[in-house]
């Protein structure tokens, strides 16, 4: 029964329905174009798969780094003679460190809790028919609180061999490992190029340090009998402090600099004659060069993102093309061109969201795989994850649009008679 | 069911007053209806014939709400509609018109049951409306039981049934149909116009549909004869075809 005075609606689609009506509907295009929609979100998968693993893996290794930096010690300060940039005065060797020095250093700087000297000398090390090239290391027992080395075996340096400079040593394990692979080491005689020493120790493994050099390739000896024995001079080439945590290691870092202008007469726009490495500086230097070229990486990554943005708007180009038989069915049914533009637009963000989430699930598998084989911690981040996602999302947007109002702008019956 | 007597019918539920269409501009221009005056009762069943290139299709896709006059008038239920825009014609098509067409146009690799929610989808329908009323008219046309099947597994009669269940989901006044035997073998064609008569008279549906075949055109209460554009003669009743 039609009522003659009914007039027909000058009503609108209501938004809110539409939207849950188009995603139903996009839901449905993409089960029955199934390998198509895989094929269409192949470049988004790929994209975020590279960007999450690559960042993934940069953060892991930014991670090891820190780690191994701080597994010297808690947090330390080199002293070294000369500027780190080479700007030392004209052709003047700046004077060597003293003793005084560091006993200055210990009284009057506060935050310090160990203060060791250090003399370096290259050395073979023999013993029975093997021998091994290391380093000597002249120190004191302070050395051993300050990079917090532990003893695996033996004893540390007394106080009558360090004023003596008695030749003993203690051994790390790269050298023993070469030296005494069947044999503790422990009271036997170790011959260093033509110095004779006693071992009284051994060291705990540390393991590679942040620059990969091998901090267990090491012997220590007293200073003293290093300066003596090896060097033949009085120089201290370096001076190790460890600072207390609850200091601000900048502030500790400008006192021993202050005391040390004062012993080395560095007065108004002389430049320092020393340089103060901080061990947390180097640490955070080396963390930014592993993050810079995560984000050079990364960024790389990110073009093939984009490349599967444009994969994606191509495939709903053909397909808008493809369908418009079915765009005209939709039309003549009655869905408004905002619906039709709105279900395509649909279509893409799902199908790359879709694709961004595979993405995000294979990047998980792979850097949990890879970390473990490259031996780097596996650091989960949440924001990465969240950013690669939405990023997807976005493409599907920009890339879905341009398609979407090209299918909307169809003309019914032109789209109804196209073969 | 108001039958559509000129003594007692006082509004036609459609009217086409002076309509041209032109296609094209210029040296191009192809004047395809040259001023179509034609008025449909509620309740009929129309069929409209006449030559190839007379203007039966480009008539009906204005009545459609697909296409607009370029002059004339258009009135549905005495509410002028040539100057309706895009969306408020799409909105019309959705409330009041079913299509049903030659090539039967379902969505392939959908179900007849996704097929003929399909309207109702967007008239948003929630999901059991959708369901009840899609298994209904599937029910209309003699295929509830092949409510699983795509199209590609039902014959040409079939698919044709399931676009005509998708065109009175809705219950829409008007069924649409251009041609919509013209793909069947005759004894199909028969079985689709037996069921077209029975959405007449069963359920009030005006129908107006496009042939070529006499034998389809005696189904129908109203015969309109197109010729260049113009509306030739319209027969009535016996008369008709
Ligand atoms: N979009 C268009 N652009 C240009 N000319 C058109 C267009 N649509 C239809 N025509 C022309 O208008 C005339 C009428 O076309 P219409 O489709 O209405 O004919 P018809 O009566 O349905 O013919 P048939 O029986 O072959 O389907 C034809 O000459 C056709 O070429
Ligand atoms: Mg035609």
């Amino acid at each position: 029964m039609t009522d003659a005075a009914a007039p027909p609606p000058p009503g609108r689609a209501s938004t809110a329905r539409l939207v849950g009506t188009t995603v139903l509907l996009a839901l449905r295009a993409i089960r029955r174009h199934l390998l198509r929609s895989i094929l269409t979100v192949l470049g988004i998968v790929i994209g975020v798969f590279a960007v999450v693993t690559i960042v993934t893996l940069g953060k892991g290794a930014t991670e090891s780094t820190r780690q191994q930096i701080s597994s010297l010690g808690a947090n330390i300060l080199t002293v070294l003679p000369g500027q780190a940039n080479g700007r030392g005065g004209g052709g003047q060797t700046p004077p060597p460190f003293k003793f005084e020095d560091l006993d200055a250093i210990r009284g009057q700087v506060a935050g310090v809790t160990a203060v060791a000297p250090q003399a370096q000398s290259s050395a073979t090390a023999v013993h029975n028919a093997a021998n091994w090239a290391t380093t000597v290391n002249g120190t004191t027992d302070a050395y051993l609180d300050a990079q917090d080395w532990k003893i695996e075996d033996g004893r540390r340096f007394t106080d009558a061999e360090e004023q003596a400079g008695k030749s003993v040593c203690l051994m790390g394990s790269t050298v023993k490992q070469n030296l005494y692979p069947n044999e503790a080491p422990v009271g036997s005689t170790l011959r260093l190029g033509n110095v004779s020493c006693t071992v009284i120790g051994t060291l705990a493994t540390r393991g590679a340090g942040g620059f990969g050099q091998d901090n267990d390739d090491t012997v220590l000896m007293p200073i003293k009998a290093v300066q003596r024995r090896f060097t033949g001079n009085r120089d201290i080439r370096a001076i190790i402090v460890s600072a207390d945590p609850a200091y601000d290691s900048a502030d500790v870092q400008e006192s021993i600099a202050k005391l040390l202008r004062e012993r080395r007469n560095i007065t108004g726009g002389k430049l320092d004659d020393f340089t103060i490495f901080d061990s947390r500086q180097i640490a955070d230097t080396l963390s930014g060069i592993t993050n810079i070229l995560t984000g050079i990486v990364g960024a790389v990554a990110a073009i093939s993102l984009l490349v599967g943005g444009i994969g994606i708007m191509n495939i709903m180009l053909v397909s808008v093309t493809e369908r418009t038989r079915e765009i005209g069915i939709r039309l003549a049914i009655g869905a408004v061109a905002r619906e039709v533009m709105l279900q395509f637009l649909v279509e893409a963000v799902v199908l790359s969201c879709l694709g961004g989430l595979i993405g995000l699930v294979l990047a998980l598998i792979a850097s949990l795989g890879l970390t473990a084989a490259l031996n780097v911690p596996f650091v989960f981040d949440p924001w990465t994850n969240l950013m690669a996602f939405l990023f997807s999302g976005l493409i599907g947007v920009v890339f879905g649009y341009f398609p979407a109002r090209r299918a909307a702008a169809l003309n019914p019956i032109d789209a109804l008679r196209y073969e | 069911m108001s039958q559509a007597l000129p003594s007692s019918a006082p509004d036609p539920l459609i009217r086409l007053i002076g309509v041209t269409k032109r296609f094209g501009s210029g040296e191009a221009a192809f004047q395809a209806l040259k001023g179509v005056d034609l008025d449909i009762m509620a309740g009929d069943f129309m069929a409209v014939m006449g030559p190839s290139g007379s203007g039966k299709s480009t008539t009906m896709n204005i009545l459609g709400c697909l296409d607009v006059p370029t002059t004339g008038s258009f009135l549905f239920r005495g509410h002028h509609i040539e100057s309706l825009g895009r969306d408020q014609r799409a909105l019309l098509r959705r409330r009041y018109l079913g299509f049903v067409f030659q090539g039967f146009n379902l969505l392939s690799r959908t179900t007849a049951l996704e097929n003929v929610e399909l309207p109702l989808l967007y008239r948003g329908d929630d999901k059991r409306a959708r369901r009840t009323a899609a298994l209904a008219a599937l029910d209309q046309v003699g295929l509830v039981d092949w409510a699983s099947h795509t199209p590609s597994e039902l014959s040409g009669g079939q698919q044709q049934r399931v676009a005509i269940a998708r065109a009175i989901v809705t219950h829409p006044d008007v069924l649409l149909a251009d041609e919509p035997t013209g793909n069947l073998d005759s004894e199909r064609s028969l079985e689709i116009m037996e069921l077209l008569t029975r959405l007449n008279r069963d359920r009030g549906i005006t129908v107006l549909m496009v042939t070529h075949e006499a034998e389809m055109a005696a189904f129908a209460r109203t015969v309109v004869h197109f010729r260049d554009g113009l509306v030739e003669r319209v027969t009535t009743g016996a008369l008709a075809a």
